[in-house]
Protein backbone atom coordinates (compact mmCIF):
# COMPACT_ATOMS: atom_id res chain seq x y z
CA UNK A 1 0.00 0.00 0.00
CA UNK A 2 1.07 3.48 -0.96
CA UNK A 3 2.14 5.98 2.08
CA UNK A 4 -0.20 8.56 0.87
CA UNK A 5 -3.62 6.25 1.87
CA UNK A 6 -2.96 5.63 5.71
CA UNK A 7 -4.75 7.93 8.35
CA UNK A 8 -4.67 8.51 11.61
CA UNK A 9 -6.71 5.80 13.57
CA UNK A 10 -7.55 6.92 17.71
CA UNK A 11 -9.50 4.48 19.88
CA UNK A 12 -10.29 6.08 23.05
CA UNK A 13 -11.93 4.68 25.88
CA UNK A 14 -12.76 6.51 29.32
CA UNK A 15 -9.96 3.82 31.11
CA UNK A 16 -7.01 4.20 28.23
CA UNK A 17 -6.16 4.65 24.57
CA UNK A 18 -6.94 1.57 23.23
CA UNK A 19 -5.16 2.33 20.05
CA UNK A 20 -3.58 4.78 18.24
CA UNK A 21 -2.00 4.60 14.90
CA UNK A 22 -2.06 4.42 11.39
CA UNK A 23 -4.16 2.46 9.44
CA UNK A 24 -5.32 2.56 5.27
CA UNK A 25 -9.12 1.05 6.19
CA UNK A 26 -11.31 0.71 9.47
CA UNK A 27 -14.61 -1.12 9.28
CA UNK A 28 -17.34 -1.20 12.21
CA UNK A 29 -21.03 -1.25 12.27
CA UNK A 30 -23.15 1.78 13.08
CA UNK A 31 -26.85 1.99 13.88
CA UNK A 32 -27.51 2.81 10.16
CA UNK A 33 -25.33 -0.52 8.68
CA UNK A 34 -21.60 -1.85 8.26
CA UNK A 35 -19.44 0.66 7.08
CA UNK A 36 -15.57 1.06 6.21
CA UNK A 37 -13.67 4.52 6.12
CA UNK A 38 -10.86 5.26 3.30
CA UNK A 39 -8.98 8.15 3.69
CA UNK A 40 -10.61 11.33 2.65
CA UNK A 41 -13.93 10.01 3.70
CA UNK A 42 -16.56 13.19 4.21
CA UNK A 43 -16.24 14.42 7.65
CA UNK A 44 -19.23 12.49 9.64
CA UNK A 45 -20.23 11.64 13.24
CA UNK A 46 -22.20 8.34 13.53
CA UNK A 47 -23.11 6.18 16.60
CA UNK A 48 -21.60 2.66 17.10
CA UNK A 49 -24.15 -0.33 17.01
CA UNK A 50 -22.24 -3.43 18.88
CA UNK A 51 -20.39 -5.40 16.07
CA UNK A 52 -16.60 -6.12 15.07
CA UNK A 53 -13.84 -3.48 14.39
CA UNK A 54 -11.32 -4.18 11.78
CA UNK A 55 -8.23 -2.11 11.51
CA UNK A 56 -6.02 -2.64 8.01
CA UNK A 57 -2.83 -1.72 7.62
CA UNK A 58 -1.55 -2.45 4.44
CA UNK A 59 -1.26 -6.35 4.29
CA UNK A 60 -2.02 -6.49 8.55
CA UNK A 61 -5.18 -7.11 10.09
CA UNK A 62 -6.59 -6.09 13.64
CA UNK A 63 -9.65 -7.21 14.74
CA UNK A 64 -12.00 -5.91 18.03
CA UNK A 65 -15.44 -6.26 19.81
CA UNK A 66 -16.68 -2.75 19.67
CA UNK A 67 -19.91 -2.45 21.99
CA UNK A 68 -20.93 1.31 22.17
CA UNK A 69 -19.81 5.01 21.58
CA UNK A 70 -19.56 7.11 18.88
CA UNK A 71 -16.73 7.84 15.79
CA UNK A 72 -15.78 11.00 14.47
CA UNK A 73 -14.37 10.69 10.79
CA UNK A 74 -12.24 13.67 9.33
CA UNK A 75 -10.43 13.83 5.68
CA UNK A 76 -7.32 12.13 7.99
CA UNK A 77 -7.67 11.55 10.93
CA UNK A 78 -10.24 8.59 12.83
CA UNK A 79 -11.60 8.75 16.43
CA UNK A 80 -13.60 5.93 17.76
CA UNK A 81 -14.64 7.36 21.51
CA UNK A 82 -15.85 3.78 22.28
CA UNK A 83 -17.72 3.29 25.94
CA UNK A 84 -16.30 -0.50 25.53
CA UNK A 85 -14.21 -2.11 23.02
CA UNK A 86 -11.90 -5.46 23.74
CA UNK A 87 -9.09 -7.37 21.91
CA UNK A 88 -10.04 -10.62 20.99
CA UNK A 89 -7.43 -11.89 23.82
CA UNK A 90 -9.31 -9.67 26.08
CA UNK A 91 -12.81 -11.95 25.47
CA UNK A 92 -13.77 -15.01 27.43
CA UNK A 93 -15.31 -17.18 24.39
CA UNK A 94 -17.08 -19.06 26.67
CA UNK A 95 -19.40 -16.71 28.60
CA UNK A 96 -20.02 -14.96 25.16
CA UNK A 97 -21.89 -18.25 23.83
CA UNK A 98 -22.96 -18.75 27.19
CA UNK A 99 -24.76 -15.17 27.03
CA UNK A 100 -25.71 -15.76 23.55
CA UNK A 101 -27.64 -19.01 24.62
CA UNK A 102 -29.38 -16.98 27.46
CA UNK A 103 -30.39 -14.42 25.08
CA UNK A 104 -31.97 -16.15 21.92
CA UNK A 105 -33.84 -18.52 25.09
CA UNK A 106 -35.34 -15.19 26.34
CA UNK A 107 -36.14 -13.66 22.89
CA UNK A 108 -37.60 -17.47 21.75
CA UNK A 109 -39.43 -17.92 24.58
CA UNK A 110 -41.47 -14.41 24.41
CA UNK A 111 -42.36 -15.24 28.70
CA UNK A 112 -44.29 -12.18 29.38
CA UNK A 113 -42.56 -9.75 30.77
CA UNK A 114 -39.35 -10.49 28.80
CA UNK A 115 -37.50 -6.93 28.08
CA UNK A 116 -37.05 -7.40 24.30
CA UNK A 117 -35.22 -5.33 23.89
CA UNK A 118 -32.67 -5.66 26.71
CA UNK A 119 -32.25 -9.29 25.54
CA UNK A 120 -31.48 -8.29 21.91
CA UNK A 121 -28.55 -6.17 23.12
CA UNK A 122 -27.32 -8.76 25.05
CA UNK A 123 -27.89 -10.71 21.84
CA UNK A 124 -25.68 -8.41 19.69
CA UNK A 125 -22.86 -7.83 22.00
CA UNK A 126 -22.34 -11.78 22.42
CA UNK A 127 -22.31 -12.14 18.32
CA UNK A 128 -19.82 -9.51 18.86
CA UNK A 129 -17.18 -11.32 20.93
CA UNK A 130 -17.56 -14.38 19.22
CA UNK A 131 -17.51 -12.67 15.63
CA UNK A 132 -14.50 -10.90 17.08
CA UNK A 133 -12.66 -13.81 18.27
CA UNK A 134 -12.93 -16.20 15.23
CA UNK B 1 4.16 23.19 86.02
CA UNK B 2 2.92 19.48 85.54
CA UNK B 3 4.28 16.40 86.76
CA UNK B 4 6.97 14.99 84.67
CA UNK B 5 4.69 11.73 84.29
CA UNK B 6 2.23 13.80 82.88
CA UNK B 7 4.19 15.09 80.60
CA UNK B 8 5.65 11.92 79.70
CA UNK B 9 2.15 10.43 79.02
CA UNK B 10 1.03 12.85 77.03
CA UNK B 11 4.34 12.95 74.80
CA UNK B 12 3.36 9.07 74.36
CA UNK B 13 -0.23 9.46 73.04
CA UNK B 14 1.13 12.06 70.88
CA UNK B 15 3.93 9.67 69.29
CA UNK B 16 1.41 7.13 68.57
CA UNK B 17 -0.96 9.03 67.11
CA UNK B 18 2.19 10.80 64.95
CA UNK B 19 2.70 7.02 63.84
CA UNK B 20 -0.79 6.33 62.49
CA UNK B 21 -1.17 9.96 60.74
CA UNK B 22 2.23 9.19 59.12
CA UNK B 23 1.44 5.72 57.72
CA UNK B 24 -1.92 7.31 56.63
CA UNK B 25 0.15 9.52 54.89
CA UNK B 26 1.82 6.45 53.44
CA UNK B 27 -1.56 4.63 52.33
CA UNK B 28 -2.93 7.96 51.11
CA UNK B 29 0.61 8.42 48.87
CA UNK B 30 0.53 4.92 47.24
CA UNK B 31 -3.24 5.55 46.13
CA UNK B 32 -2.76 8.88 44.84
CA UNK B 33 -0.70 7.67 42.73
CA UNK B 34 -2.59 5.13 41.44
CA UNK B 35 -5.72 7.39 40.94
CA UNK B 36 -3.52 9.96 39.52
CA UNK B 37 -2.44 7.66 36.69
CA UNK B 38 -6.35 6.73 36.29
CA UNK B 39 -7.55 10.39 36.05
CA UNK B 40 -4.39 11.03 33.34
CA UNK B 41 -5.49 7.83 31.05
CA UNK B 42 -8.96 9.06 31.08
CA UNK B 43 -8.51 12.84 30.19
CA UNK B 44 -7.61 12.08 26.66
CA UNK B 45 -11.13 10.82 26.78
CA UNK B 46 -13.09 13.94 28.19
CA UNK B 47 -11.37 16.20 26.02
CA UNK B 48 -11.82 14.77 22.83
CA UNK B 49 -15.47 14.18 24.35
CA UNK B 50 -15.89 17.73 24.76
CA UNK B 51 -14.45 19.01 21.91
CA UNK B 52 -16.87 16.87 19.77
CA UNK B 53 -19.64 17.86 21.59
CA UNK B 54 -19.13 21.69 21.87
CA UNK B 55 -18.37 21.49 18.14
CA UNK B 56 -21.57 19.77 16.93
CA UNK B 57 -23.67 22.25 19.72
CA UNK B 58 -21.79 24.98 17.55
CA UNK B 59 -23.48 23.66 14.66
CA UNK B 60 -27.23 22.57 16.03
CA UNK B 61 -27.05 25.61 18.48
CA UNK B 62 -30.66 26.96 18.66
CA UNK B 63 -32.20 22.86 18.33
CA UNK B 64 -35.64 22.45 20.34
CA UNK B 65 -34.00 18.95 21.29
CA UNK B 66 -35.07 18.37 25.49
CA UNK B 67 -31.33 17.91 26.12
CA UNK B 68 -31.01 21.50 25.07
CA UNK B 69 -33.54 24.03 25.88
CA UNK B 70 -34.48 25.38 29.56
CA UNK B 71 -36.24 23.29 30.99
CA UNK B 72 -40.13 23.55 32.91
CA UNK B 73 -39.19 21.93 35.99
CA UNK B 74 -38.17 24.22 38.77
CA UNK B 75 -36.64 21.06 40.47
CA UNK B 76 -32.96 20.88 40.50
CA UNK B 77 -30.26 17.73 40.96
CA UNK B 78 -27.07 17.59 42.16
CA UNK B 79 -24.64 14.91 41.94
CA UNK B 80 -22.45 15.18 44.64
CA UNK B 81 -19.33 13.44 44.98
CA UNK B 82 -17.56 13.06 47.98
CA UNK B 83 -15.15 10.55 50.02
CA UNK B 84 -16.35 7.66 52.23
CA UNK B 85 -14.02 8.40 55.05
CA UNK B 86 -12.73 11.55 56.62
CA UNK B 87 -9.41 12.56 57.86
CA UNK B 88 -8.86 14.85 54.34
CA UNK B 89 -8.87 18.09 55.87
CA UNK B 90 -11.13 20.14 53.76
CA UNK B 91 -12.03 17.99 51.38
CA UNK B 92 -15.95 17.04 52.00
CA UNK B 93 -16.83 20.19 53.76
CA UNK B 94 -16.07 22.20 50.42
CA UNK B 95 -17.97 19.97 48.31
CA UNK B 96 -20.71 20.29 50.87
CA UNK B 97 -20.54 24.48 50.87
CA UNK B 98 -20.92 24.19 47.21
CA UNK B 99 -24.29 23.13 47.79
CA UNK B 100 -25.79 24.62 50.92
CA UNK B 101 -23.75 28.12 50.25
CA UNK B 102 -24.56 27.57 46.19
CA UNK B 103 -27.73 29.97 45.93
CA UNK B 104 -29.73 27.05 45.18
CA UNK B 105 -33.07 26.71 47.87
CA UNK B 106 -33.04 23.59 49.55
CA UNK B 107 -36.22 22.92 48.59
CA UNK B 108 -35.44 22.65 44.90
CA UNK B 109 -33.44 20.54 45.42
CA UNK B 110 -32.99 16.40 45.12
CA UNK B 111 -29.10 14.93 46.06
CA UNK B 112 -27.95 12.25 44.19
CA UNK B 113 -25.22 11.30 47.11
CA UNK B 114 -21.90 9.28 46.35
CA UNK B 115 -19.72 9.31 49.57
CA UNK B 116 -20.82 9.03 52.52
CA UNK B 117 -19.96 12.08 54.20
CA UNK B 118 -20.98 14.26 51.88
CA UNK B 119 -24.99 11.91 52.01
CA UNK B 120 -24.89 12.22 55.84
CA UNK B 121 -24.03 15.57 56.21
CA UNK B 122 -26.59 16.75 53.43
CA UNK B 123 -29.29 14.49 55.40
CA UNK B 124 -28.40 16.02 58.53
CA UNK B 125 -29.12 19.69 56.67
CA UNK B 126 -32.13 18.74 55.90
CA UNK B 127 -31.32 18.06 51.69
CA UNK B 128 -33.76 15.25 49.78
CA UNK B 129 -31.64 12.24 49.09
CA UNK B 130 -33.05 10.56 45.92
CA UNK B 131 -30.22 7.88 46.00
CA UNK B 132 -26.99 6.92 47.28
CA UNK B 133 -24.06 5.45 45.35
CA UNK B 134 -21.51 5.87 47.87
CA UNK B 135 -19.75 2.28 47.17
CA UNK B 136 -18.70 3.56 43.48
CA UNK B 137 -16.66 5.98 44.46
CA UNK B 138 -13.42 3.93 45.69
CA UNK B 139 -12.75 2.01 42.67
CA UNK B 140 -14.61 4.33 39.97
CA UNK B 141 -16.03 2.56 37.23
CA UNK B 142 -17.22 3.71 33.94
CA UNK B 143 -20.28 0.74 34.29
CA UNK B 144 -20.77 2.83 37.55
CA UNK B 145 -21.04 6.33 36.30
CA UNK B 146 -23.38 4.34 33.43
CA UNK B 147 -25.91 3.56 35.84
CA UNK B 148 -26.00 6.83 37.98
CA UNK B 149 -26.39 8.65 34.55
CA UNK B 150 -29.18 6.50 33.18
CA UNK B 151 -31.24 7.55 36.39
CA UNK B 152 -30.36 10.57 36.68
CA UNK B 153 -31.50 11.05 33.02
CA UNK B 154 -34.67 9.30 33.30
CA UNK B 155 -35.49 11.40 36.45
CA UNK B 156 -35.32 14.17 33.66
CA UNK B 157 -36.72 13.28 31.14
CA UNK B 158 -39.84 12.43 32.71
CA UNK B 159 -40.06 15.83 33.58
CA UNK B 160 -39.34 15.75 37.22
CA UNK B 161 -36.16 17.57 37.23
CA UNK B 162 -35.15 20.75 35.48
CA UNK B 163 -31.78 20.68 35.78
CA UNK B 164 -28.43 18.30 36.67
CA UNK B 165 -25.67 19.69 38.35
CA UNK B 166 -22.10 17.73 39.12
CA UNK B 167 -20.54 18.84 42.62
CA UNK B 168 -16.70 17.25 42.56
CA UNK B 169 -13.29 18.21 43.23
CA UNK B 170 -11.29 18.81 40.46
CA UNK B 171 -7.89 17.43 40.50
CA UNK B 172 -5.58 20.08 39.26
CA UNK B 173 -2.29 18.67 40.41
CA UNK B 174 -1.37 16.97 44.15
CA UNK B 175 -1.65 20.01 46.15
CA UNK B 176 -4.15 21.38 44.70
CA UNK B 177 -7.52 20.89 44.36
CA UNK B 178 -10.63 22.88 43.51
CA UNK B 179 -14.30 22.32 44.30
CA UNK B 180 -16.36 22.75 41.68
CA UNK B 181 -20.45 23.16 40.53
CA UNK B 182 -20.88 22.09 37.16
CA UNK B 183 -23.97 22.04 34.93
CA UNK B 184 -24.58 18.79 33.13
CA UNK B 185 -28.00 19.41 31.62
CA UNK B 186 -29.55 21.29 30.05
CA UNK B 187 -26.31 21.67 27.92
CA UNK B 188 -25.73 25.33 28.01
CA UNK B 189 -24.89 25.99 24.10
CA UNK B 190 -22.10 28.27 23.44
CA UNK B 191 -20.25 27.77 26.78
CA UNK B 192 -16.96 27.50 25.59
CA UNK B 193 -15.01 28.48 28.94
CA UNK B 194 -13.30 25.43 28.94
CA UNK B 195 -10.92 25.11 26.55
CA UNK B 196 -12.42 27.30 23.91
CA UNK B 197 -9.62 28.21 21.92
CA UNK B 198 -8.97 24.68 21.42
CA UNK B 199 -12.70 24.03 19.77
CA UNK B 200 -11.71 26.82 17.08
CA UNK B 201 -9.26 24.43 15.12
CA UNK B 202 -9.62 23.12 11.73
CA UNK B 203 -12.11 20.59 12.59
CA UNK B 204 -14.50 23.26 12.87
CA UNK B 205 -14.17 24.48 9.52
CA UNK B 206 -15.19 21.46 7.88
CA UNK B 207 -18.90 20.91 7.88
CA UNK B 208 -19.62 17.82 9.85
CA UNK B 209 -22.31 14.89 8.73
CA UNK B 210 -24.66 13.51 11.18
CA UNK B 211 -25.76 9.88 10.53
CA UNK B 212 -28.46 9.49 12.09
CA UNK B 213 -30.13 12.81 12.00
CA UNK B 214 -28.68 15.74 14.43
CA UNK B 215 -31.68 15.31 16.89
CA UNK B 216 -31.34 11.57 16.87
CA UNK B 217 -27.12 11.95 17.24
CA UNK B 218 -28.03 14.43 20.54
CA UNK B 219 -30.21 11.70 22.21
CA UNK B 220 -27.28 9.29 21.48
CA UNK B 221 -24.24 11.24 21.86
CA UNK B 222 -25.70 13.72 24.79
CA UNK B 223 -26.07 10.51 27.54
CA UNK B 224 -22.84 9.59 26.79
CA UNK B 225 -21.65 12.89 27.14
CA UNK B 226 -23.23 13.13 31.15
CA UNK B 227 -21.66 9.42 31.42
CA UNK B 228 -18.23 10.78 30.70
CA UNK B 229 -18.19 13.98 32.62
CA UNK B 230 -19.54 11.70 35.99
CA UNK B 231 -17.12 9.63 35.12
CA UNK B 232 -14.45 12.28 35.00
CA UNK B 233 -16.12 13.63 38.31
CA UNK B 234 -15.66 10.37 39.98
CA UNK B 235 -11.55 10.13 39.04
CA UNK B 236 -11.12 13.02 39.80
CA UNK B 237 -12.99 13.07 42.69
CA UNK B 238 -11.14 9.87 43.50
CA UNK B 239 -7.47 11.72 42.95
CA UNK B 240 -8.31 14.84 44.90
CA UNK B 241 -9.48 12.73 47.98
CA UNK B 242 -6.44 11.42 48.44
CA UNK B 243 -4.41 14.22 47.62
CA UNK B 244 -6.11 15.80 49.91
CA UNK B 245 -5.92 13.19 52.42
CA UNK B 246 -1.68 12.87 52.29
CA UNK B 247 -2.09 16.54 52.59
CA UNK B 248 -3.80 16.80 55.70
CA UNK B 249 -1.82 13.78 57.17
CA UNK B 250 1.34 15.16 56.52
CA UNK B 251 0.71 18.28 58.45
CA UNK B 252 -0.86 16.68 61.13
CA UNK B 253 2.31 14.64 60.82
CA UNK B 254 4.51 17.83 61.00
CA UNK B 255 2.23 19.00 64.03
CA UNK B 256 2.83 16.13 65.89
CA UNK B 257 6.26 16.58 65.84
CA UNK B 258 6.35 19.95 66.71
CA UNK B 259 4.34 18.92 69.90
CA UNK B 260 6.83 16.71 70.74
CA UNK B 261 9.37 18.96 70.42
CA UNK B 262 7.85 21.54 72.89
CA UNK B 263 6.99 18.60 75.35
CA UNK B 264 10.50 17.03 75.12
CA UNK B 265 11.58 20.41 76.17
CA UNK B 266 9.32 21.28 79.25
CA UNK B 267 9.99 17.62 80.32
CA UNK B 268 13.84 17.96 80.38
CA UNK B 269 13.37 21.07 82.33
CA UNK B 270 10.81 19.27 84.88
CA UNK B 271 13.45 17.11 85.55
CA UNK B 272 16.23 19.43 85.76
CA UNK B 273 13.76 21.31 88.21
CA UNK B 274 13.32 18.39 90.20
CA UNK B 275 17.15 17.86 89.94
CA UNK B 276 17.77 21.37 91.52
CA UNK B 277 14.86 20.76 94.37
CA UNK B 278 16.58 17.59 95.28
CA UNK B 279 20.39 19.17 95.25
CA UNK B 280 18.88 22.16 97.22
CA UNK B 281 17.31 19.97 99.83
CA UNK B 282 20.53 18.41 100.85
CA UNK B 283 22.51 20.63 101.00
CA UNK B 284 20.63 22.87 103.22
CA UNK B 285 19.75 19.66 105.08
CA UNK B 286 23.98 19.44 105.16
CA UNK B 287 24.12 22.76 106.59
CA UNK B 288 21.65 22.37 109.26
CA UNK B 289 23.71 19.49 110.49
CA UNK B 290 26.72 20.83 110.56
Amino acid sequence: MAEGNRFTLKIITPDRIFYEGEATMVEFNTTEGEIGVYKAHVPTTVIIAPGVLTITDGEEQKEAALHSGFVEILQDKVTIMAEVVEWPKEIDLQRAEEARERAQERLAGKAPGTDVARAEAALRRAMARINAVK
Amino acid sequence: MASMIDIKRRKVSIQSTQQITKAMKLVSTVKLQRAKVRAEQSKAYFDCMYETVTSMLARVGHSEHPYLKPASSGKKAVIVITSNRGLAGGYNSNVIKLVTKGGMKKEDLVIYAVGKKGRDALARYGYEIRGDYSDMIEEPQYADAMRLANEALAAYESGEIGEIYLAYTVFKNTVSHVPTLLKLLPVETGAEDKNGEKAADEEKQAPMNFEPEDDEALDLIIPKYVTSLIYGGLVESAASENGARMQAMDSATSNAEEMIGSLTLLYNRARQGSITQELTEIIAGAEAIS
